[in-house]
């Protein structure tokens, strides 16, 4: 179905819009490899966390809980960042 | 008050009594001084301004949009290299419609190197969004910074206040100014739309804006542009109003009766307009036409100039490079298409990298227009006036 989208006359004036919004647009689906995380091998130490550029790891009370597909581009930054004693994260080819 | 000043010593003061709240600048020739002297003030405290030097032009325009969008009076100077430095951000201010106000002194482009005054610079600009107001004198620089503000702020658009380098720069004249605290009074408070320190509304600027919704938002700049003279012309009525000093939207001098006229912008309407003065003692029918707001181009205003006269001879302080003359010239030729009364044109490019022009080669070229007012002729069209070979 066509959406119906705003012509020039109704739109915000110097292209301001309500804040949050990347929120809405799911880059998950560009994805070519997925990272995989290990519960058992995972020490928390919130490395990924800190390095993943789409906020993808999901951290509750200061532990990984997983990783959000809807939003995880697949970088792999996580995996290589993940200390090289403990890669609790391995990259695999995305499956369709 | 009645003081003698150079150009840059006249937008420094123009900006000291504007009291920006942001200042950021990176300094270069021949506009450096402007914001040289306004480092000075804010350093004697004479201003409240949050003065930020960068390490650019680049920085320095970068600074001002975020200053902008956060709802700050911005300025800043700068001139020739520095602007064209800018010219990526020259675009997201417009497309964000944040109303900085930028003192442009005009200088030549490199290559060759050259410090000296052609309009180069700013109509390489010309098609970034911005109000482009060409000044003739240190007292119109003066006032028109002081405007500037007021339209960019109404028409939600940037706005460039150029001055010709060196020649007003740096040459000094008497001029006027309005008490100190007169002129914060008459610009009022920036009204604000969209307000980035607003924490109850949260807002994104300048973010992704892809085939859905680019076309659009570029349309309603476009639109700001359309329905831009009607304020400027209200803006520049205001201040008159206010301090007895009126501007209009494109200058004409004595040109009821003339029969040829010149075209001009910036400093060469001053030296144009005593040439027209000698030309009319010899009883010749000379006027000229000073085209002070060129962004957006004032196409009424200028029709119904231009069209009073047989021969104009359209003077172009810059080239396009595009085998097709002046900037001048091409948006003259392009608002005479339709037009039922169309002047024979000649364009004059002249002065490039500060190059001269006097008097007398003002009269030559008068001379010139009125031969071809008499023989129907015009020889050729696009002359390069004052170069050596020719
Ligand atoms: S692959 Fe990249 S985007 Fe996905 S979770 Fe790891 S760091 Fe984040
Ligand atoms: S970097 Fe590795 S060990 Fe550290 S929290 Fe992330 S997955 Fe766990």
């Amino acid at each position: 179905m066509k959406q119906e989208k705003k012509g020039w006359r109704e739109l915000p004036i110097g292209l301001a819009w309500k804040s949050g919004t990347s929120k809405e647009f799911e880059t998950g689906d560009w994805r070519s490899d997925k990272p995989i995380w290990d519960a058992q091998k995972c020490t928390h130490c919130l490395i990924c966390w800190i390095y993943c550029p789409d906020s993808a790891i999901i951290v509750k009370e200061g532990k990984v809980q997983g990783i959000d597909y809807k939003y995880c581009k697949g970088c792999g930054i996580c995996a290589e960042e993940c200390p090289p004693k403990i890669k609790a994260i391995t990259m695999v080819r995305e499956e369709k | 008050m009645i003081v003698a000043r150079t150009g840059n010593e006249a937008m420094a003061e123009a900006m000291r009594q504007i009291n920006p709240d942001v200042v950021a600048a990176y300094p270069i020739t021949p506009a450096t001084e402007v914001v040289q002297l306004f480092a000075s003030f804010v350093a004697d405290g004479l201003v409240t301004t949050e003065f930020v030097p960068a390490e650019s032009e680049h920085s320095a325009l970068s600074a001002c949009v975020g200053a902008a969008a956060a709802g700050a009076r911005v300025m800043t100077s700068t001139s020739s290299q520095g602007l064209a430095l800018m010219h990526e951000i020259l675009f997201i201010a417009s497309g964000l419609r944040l109303p900085i106000v930028i003192c442009l002194v005009n200088r030549a482009l490199s290559s060759p190197i050259n410090i000296h005054c052609d309009h180069s610079d700013s109509l390489a600009s010309r098609d970034s969004g911005w109000l482009q107001i060409f000044t003739e004198n240190t007292q119109e620089a003066y006032d028109t910074t002081i405007m500037a503000v007021k339209m960019a702020e109404e028409i939600m658009l940037p706005a460039m206040v150029t001055t010709d380098g060196f020649i007003i720069s740096h040459g000094m004249e008497r001029i006027e100014l309005i008490e100190d605290e007169k002129v914060p009074q008459w610009l009022g408070e920036r009204k604000i739309i969209n307000n980035l320190l607003d924490v109850n509304n949260p807002i994104t600027l300048g973010m992704l804006d892809l085939q859905d919704y680019y076309f659009e938002h570029k349309r309603q700049t476009i639109e700001a542009m359309n329905n831009a003279l009607p304020i400027i012309e209200k803006v520049q009525k205001e201040f008159g109003d206010a301090f007895g000093r009126y501007y209009p939207i494109v200058d004409e001098y004595k040109m009821e009766d003339a029969e040829v006229a010149i075209l001009t912008m910036g400093s060469t309407g001053g030296t144009g307009k005593v040439a027209v003065d000698r030309m009319r003692k010899k009883g010749k029918k000379v006027g000229l036409v000073r085209c002070r707001i060129y962004r957006p181009f004032p196409k009424e205003a200028m029709l119904k100039a231009i069209t009073k006269v047989r021969v104009l001879g359209i003077m172009d302080r810059a080239d396009t490079l595009s085998t097709l003359g002046g900037h001048l010239y091409n948006d003259c030729r392009s608002i005479l298409y339709e037009s039922e009364k169309k002047p024979l044109l000649k364009n004059y490019i002249y002065g490039l990298g500060g190059r001269d022009i006097s008097i007398e080669e003002i009269e030559e070229i008068f001379d010139q227009l009125l031969k071809i007012k008499d023989t129907g002729k015009v020889d050729k069209d696009i002359v390069y006036y004052g170069v050596r070979g020719e």
